[in-house]
């Protein structure tokens, strides 16, 4: 049976995740477990090590790269020890050529193959799927990453939380680099804007991720069928869903809708259902919003279906949308009169999701 | 004389409606131009230029693309979301479409990212379908194209290219 990972996510160097390891490590071993630190990067940092006294750490492997000395996890000797549990720091670390694997990603998964419970850390920027949007934020981009699947599949996710401030403050206190590279420090990477972004980005990232394993937990219990049936599941994460025609005129609604989940911190899906062959200038539009969706960080969906409001309804149900959006609709004539308007069905179709009429501001009378 | 006035003047459109007909006949008619490429850069557009790329696009009857362009840094990925980029071509573009709301143009907006202005220029030449391009070129108190990459516009875009030099007075401006 593969053990169990317990990942330490913050949001930055200094914010207290390898402490809060120990600390935990430290209260298994109370316990009466068999804990080892497998590998420890304490950076030189007198609390961290404090918390480490006590804990049996696993001796190092040396390798030399490129006639640097240097010292790594002893992936094979952790192994052969079968501690009950590891405590593995730095996750996204990139190991020397040579050894087992590239990444330490990789050490743990064999570490967890075996039956050890690994305890891990790992900041938010090292997300291979944040990289470029934390790359925007802060104008830093990190080299080491690591697939989302590692943090998705971890038994355990815990943000180790610190505001910008507070994380200032140990940095000018010399708790996090050594005071030559404080000045460096707060110049760069560890200003309170990019401190601020990379906070709400590791919190979101740790809600989805509690709402992910929610959702899977549904499903995996047994309760398939209620998820499916239960036409509008409970969502801690906002997600907007955005039907549009493939014309011109629905970039107004895709500009609203971005922007409304912009606000909300929430993702954006835009929908284009195609109730018949698309027409020249229509494919080209479609292409047009892919390249556009691209830009905004939006994924655009495209359907085929008779029925519009049927397959808005699904996609919003598969989404986990928690708002629709749709356009002005067009004045109804003749038989159309005759039809249920879409915003209605779309009510009756998503109870307890909201539907919200994007409305032309170019018609608003001043 | 009444008379007189009414049959010379129905001569005259009858002359004149022979010409169209022959024109057309012959094929002289000018093609049709259904889309209008404005291409713009920065957070500053000129108004004048604009207006003057609404009037182009109302006598030809055709829609105006108006596409922001952007560059990316180096160090990001081209497909990588640029929320901030895209707020500001937002702010920009609906200021446009009000502006040719007022005459019922058409808009369909765009935006284009490269890594230079120019890079997003030459992607937006491969993807868009257009029929002329109007570009504002830069001045001390609005955003345009710079003098190279007009004249790269000039040697490389197929068709016709119309180059403005807005004066040096109100524009649109993004947050």
């Amino acid at each position: 049976m593969p053990g169990h990972h317990k990942v330490f996510l913050g949001m930055a160097a200094g914010v207290g995740k390898t402490f809060r390891m120990l600390q935990e490590g430290r209260a298994e071993l109370e316990a009466g477990r068999d804990v080892v630190i497998g590998y420890l990067e304490p950076h030189g940092r007198a609390e961290t090590e404090a918390q480490a006294d006590g804990l049996l750490p696993l001796p190092r492997r040396r390798v030399t790269y490129k006639d640097v000395p240097l010292e790594e996890m002893d992936l094979p000797g952790l192994i052969a020890r079968r501690p009950e549990l590891a405590l593995i720091d730095e996750l996204a670390h990139t190991n020397p050529p040579g050894l087992e694997h590239d990444k330490r990603y990789e050490d743990v998964a064999d570490v967890l193959a075996a039956g050890i419970d690994v305890y891990s850390t790992v900041n938010v920027q090292h997300l291979e799927s944040l990289n470029d949007q934390v790359a925007e934020l802060t104008g830093v981009r990190v080299r080491e990453t690591f697939p989302d699947s590692v943090l998705s599949q971890a038994d355990e996710v815990v943000l180790v939380d610190l505001t910008p401030p507070a994380l200032i403050e140990r940095l000018r206190a010399g708790k996090v680099y050594p005071a030559a590279r404080v000045p460096a420090a707060l110049n760069g990477f560890f200003r309170v804007e990019n401190l601020e972004a990379l906070r709400e980005v590791a919190l979101r990232q740790v809600a989805e991720d509690v709402e992910a394993k929610r959702l899977k937990g549904d499903v995996t219990v047994g309760r398939e069928d209620r998820l499916i049936d239960r036409a509008a599941p409970v969502a801690v994460a906002e997600r907007l869903l955005a039907l549009v025609t493939p014309q011109p005129s629905s970039q107004r609604i895709i500009r609203r809708a971005w922007r409304s989940a912009q606000r909300l911190g929430a993702a954006l899906d835009v929908l284009i259902v195609l109730t018949g062959e698309p027409s020249a200038e229509e494919r080209e539009q479609i292409e047009a919003f892919r390249r556009l969706g691209s830009l905004l960080g939006a994924e655009v969906l495209v359907e085929e279906g008779d029925d519009v409001p049927e397959a808005a309804a699904r996609v919003a149900r598969e989404r986990g949308s928690t708002y629709v959006l749709i356009g002005t609709p067009a004045p109804r004539r003749g038989l159309r009169r005759l039809r249920e308007p879409l915003a209605d069905r779309l009510l009756r179709a998503l109870p307890g999701i909201d539907v919200r009429i994007i409305a032309d501001r170019s018609k608003r009378r001043s | 004389m009444t008379h007189a006035a009414v049959l010379i003047a129905g001569l005259l459109a009858g002359v004149v409606l022979a010409l169209l007909v022959v024109r057309h006949m012959r094929g002289d008619e000018p093609p049709h131009v259904d889309r209008i490429l404005f291409p713009y850069v920065g957070t500053q557009l000129s108004i004048s230029a604009l207006d003057a790329a609404l009037r182009i696009a109302k006598a030809e009857r055709a829609t105006l693309v108006p596409a922001y362009l952007v560059p990316v840094p180096m160090a990001m990925s081209l497909e990588a979301p640029i929320p901030r980029d895209c707020s500001k071509a937002f702010e920009l573009q609906e200021a446009i479409e009000q502006r040719a709301a007022t005459t019922a143009i058409p808009v369909d907006g765009r935006i284009g990212a490269g890594r230079t202005i120019r890079h997003a220029l030459r992607g937006l030449l491969e993807t868009e379908r257009y029929d002329r391009i109007v570009v504002a070129a830069g001045t001390a108190h609005t955003d345009g194209l710079s003098s190279t990459d007009v004249a790269w516009l000039l040697e490389h875009a197929p068709g016709e290219v119309v180059v403005l030099r807005p004066a040096d007075e109100a524009a649109l401006a993004a947050a």
